[in-house]
């Protein structure tokens, strides 16, 4: 019976392998150019998947004009300015480095120093209090050294 | 005393959250604004054999609403597409996106044809050029062919009379 089962659920495997695109490239390191751009381009439809993921018909698309403009002997950049310029930087998984995205990118170590500052503060207010002695305390403290506990 | 601090980063993060919340994620701002509108050469709908580039409206304030027979959404927006062609004041530009000739026609006999005139991209190009990532979108261009405004998604009931007349008004008051 399981066997049967298995029968049945595998001939759903044929229409997922029918979604895989078909690209000729003529060298290799296009092919490679290629798979990285896609992974890097986000799907504005489907917000949190990169055009490479996504079978919406705006990934697709994207996907051809990458295509193409690589076939046309594009570079990498000609073809991230292309997007940018139609969709702003939000079509990049990893926005360029800019006055506007700043704060994006260097959020993350602002608020690293701003917590290793508060440590260092707060300790060394606590060894600070633990050190004051008054001076009942601090005679005290000085005939045990010189005489030993029966003081 | 002890607590203010603690209280007050907690008041700052909560009204950021909501901030935060508020905010609509689809809603991208267009590298496009204020830049020339995008060339398009393209096929009329109700006559396939003429066809509309972006060159020929200049001198014309226009909008340019993106739809396809497909989209549900541009259904919600489309009686008051049919309401602004009524009042005459604006030109409607139709982009018919990634569709078919036949069911283009259909849809429009059935629902109104408030576009002066559509235009077919039916391969998706000239959205990719636009931006357009969420059909029904609606760009508002100026009589010297520069995209002044993009609202994506559909119109909403009241976004004619706060957003898109006052602003047609302003721009037909433009020089070309």
């Amino acid at each position: 019976m399981n066997y049967l089962y298995i029968l049945i659920l595998s001939l759903w495997v044929f229409q997922a392998k029918a979604e895989i695109e078909y690209r000729d490239f003529k060298q290799p390191d296009q092919e490679q150019t290629y798979q990285t751009l896609i992974s890097e381009l986000r799907c504005l439809v489907c917000q949190n998947q990169t055009i490479a993921d996504s079978n919406a018909d705006l990934a697709k698309d994207l996907r051809r004009q990458v295509y193409e403009m690589l076939q046309q002997g594009k570079s990498r950049q000609d073809i991230v300015d292309f997007m940018t310029e139609r969709y702003g930087d939000f079509v990049m998984y990893k926005p360029a480095l800019k006055l506007k995205t700043y704060l994006l990118w260097l959020g993350p170590v602002v608020f690293l120093l701003i917590g290793l500052a508060t440590v260092w503060v707060l300790r060394s207010k606590t060894s600070a209090g633990e050190q004051q002695l008054t001076k009942e305390q601090q005679a005290k403290l000085n005939r045990i050294l010189d005489k030993g506990d029966d003081a | 005393m002890k607590y203010l601090l603690p209280l007050l980063l907690f008041i700052a993060l909560s009204v950021f959250l909501a901030i935060g919340l508020k905010l609509n994620p689809r809603d991208i701002p267009s590298p496009l604004l204020d830049k020339p509108a995008p060339a398009f050469n393209l096929p009329i709908l109700a006559t396939p054999s003429q066809s509309l580039s972006q060159a020929d409206l200049k001198g014309k304030v226009w909008l340019l609403n993106v739809w396809a027979s497909w989209c549900v959404s541009c259904r919600e927006e489309h009686p008051l597409l049919i309401e602004l062609a009524k009042q005459n004041r604006v030109m409607l530009v139709g982009l018919n996106y990634k569709d078919e000739l036949q069911a283009a026609n259909l849809w429009l006999s059935k629902q109104g044809n408030p576009y002066n005139v559509s235009v077919m991209d039916s391969d998706g190009r000239t959205g990719i050029d636009y931006g357009v990532y969420g059909v029904p979108e609606t760009f508002v261009i100026d009589k010297r062919g520069v995209i002044r405004y993009k609202h994506t998604g559909p119109v909403q009931a009241g976004d004619l009379e706060k957003i898109f007349l006052p602003m047609i008004e302003q721009l037909q008051a433009e020089s070309a």
